[in-house]
């Protein structure tokens, strides 16, 4: 926990220092989230084992050093949500929302489903899918499938993103020219973890179109919500 | 037997009744509502391209089909900045195609075939685990049309995770 404010800390002074915090993928990417359940550090989209599944991972909490991983915990007022855009316009026609309980220590997910309300503020929409218990640290991996052939995963990971980021962070600064050669550079997330959420759909309950400008396309972000 | 019968749907008929009435009590939950926080589709778009904790901020509180209008210039400025010498990149982009592209922050995903961010084939088609996600952004950035120019500037020379990744799900590697 210290170890992290302290590494928080640096990268604050440091960002400062060069005016801007840059923050590979989007880890602790602005100060209002930064440090917070609702920071995102990263959203993955791919097709599944089965072939006939598109994965969806939302990964949040980054830089999870591994003493202080145990202790980080989902957040019950945040509710963390895949949009999907099956028209090409960036609006979303569903949603995938994630909310946490306390109570059970699980991770409830709902949708894909039609939101009723679109943008910035949402609600939960219809009824959970599945529940899914979040793994704890040095557990074995909890996984449930619902009735509609949604499965899900929430707990911690070791963050699959890797960047020489302290060298970009160089060349931004300007003390630097370039990158370092194989051998040299060095991954700044390698051994950290964070909080993921996998949640693996029937690509048919997405309604990509099969014609059209945007035949078999969906356009997904992730967005981290707070309970006003 | 008859009796019983009677007598239970006597009961479950005012419990029914009960319930009903409870239901149409005149003070239902309210609904709660959850505000934007965070927001991200394609890696680094938020990071990279804007400069001030307010544009950072704003950006993930705006919703991606109202980026582009908000954030595109923004974006243009940013992208000259970082190389000045900019043209066009590998996908043939002017400097104000490829920001209004990226200030739009989603990630296009296949429904059919393959999924990757960029596999020398397929571009934009999703995002696994082990695309070099940060090489293809150099690579549009700093490149130019064919991947000549910069040749410092153009890969991290980290091009893969530090923990190989699950066939399976949950597909991501156990924690350290």
């Amino acid at each position: 926990m210290k170890r992290n404010k302290l590494l928080l800390s640096a990268l604050v002074a440091a960002s400062l220092i060069t005016g801007g915090i840059i923050y590979a993928a989007d880890h602790i990417d602005t100060p209002a989230v930064t440090g917070q359940a609702s920071d995102i550090t990263d959203v993955y989209v791919f097709q599944g084992q089965n072939t006939n599944n598109l994965v969806f991972v939302a990964n949040t909490q980054g830089l999870l050093t591994p003493g202080n991983t145990a202790a980080a915990k989902f957040d019950e007022n945040t509710v963390i949500e895949f949009n999907i855009d099956n028209t090409g316009d960036a609006i979303e026609d569903l949603v995938i929302q994630c909310k946490y309980d306390a109570a059970s220590n699980s991770m409830q997910i709902y949708g894909p489903i039609a939101p009723s309300e679109k943008g910035t503020r949402s609600k939960l929409e219809g009824s959970a899918s599945v529940t899914v218990g979040v793994t704890p640290y040095s557990g074995a991996v909890i996984s449930a499938t619902g009735s509609t052939g949604v499965t899900a995963f929430a707990g911690p990971r070791d963050d699959p993103f890797f960047f020489d980021l302290n060298q970009f962070k160089k060349v931004l600064a300007g003390t630097a020219t370039g990158f370092l050669p194989v051998g040299m550079a060095t991954d700044a997330f390698a051994g950290t973890n964070v909080l993921s959420i996998v949640v693996e759909v029937p690509k048919a309950l997405l309604g990509a179109p099969t014609s059209g400008t945007f035949a078999n396309r969906v356009n997904v972000w992730v967005e981290t919500k707070k309970k006003i | 037997m008859n009796t019983t019968i009677k007598l239970l749907a006597i009961v479950l008929g005012s419990t029914l009744f009960a319930t009903s009435c409870k239901k149409s009590d005149p003070t239902p939950a309210p609904t709660v509502y959850y505000q934007q926080q965070d927001q991200m589709g394609r890696p680094a778009i938020n990071t990279v391209f804007n400069v001030s904790a307010s544009d950072k901020d704003a950006f993930n509180v705006t919703t991606p089909s109202a980026q582009g209008a908000a954030f595109q210039s923004k974006f243009q400025a940013r992208l000259m900045a970082l190389n000045p010498g900019y043209t066009t990149n590998l996908l043939g982009f002017n400097a104000a195609t490829f920001t209004g592209a990226l200030a739009t922050d989603v990630l296009t995903a296949a429904t059919v075939g393959t999924t990757t961010f960029y596999d020398g084939t397929n571009v934009l088609t999703g995002r696994k685990l082990n695309d070099d996600v940060i090489d293809v952004e150099l690579i549009l950035i700093f490149g130019g049309p064919a991947n000549t120019q910069n040749p410092t500037l153009t890969s991290d020379n980290i091009s893969a995770n530090d923990k190989a990744f699950l066939t399976s799900f949950p597909y991501l590697a156990s924690p350290f």
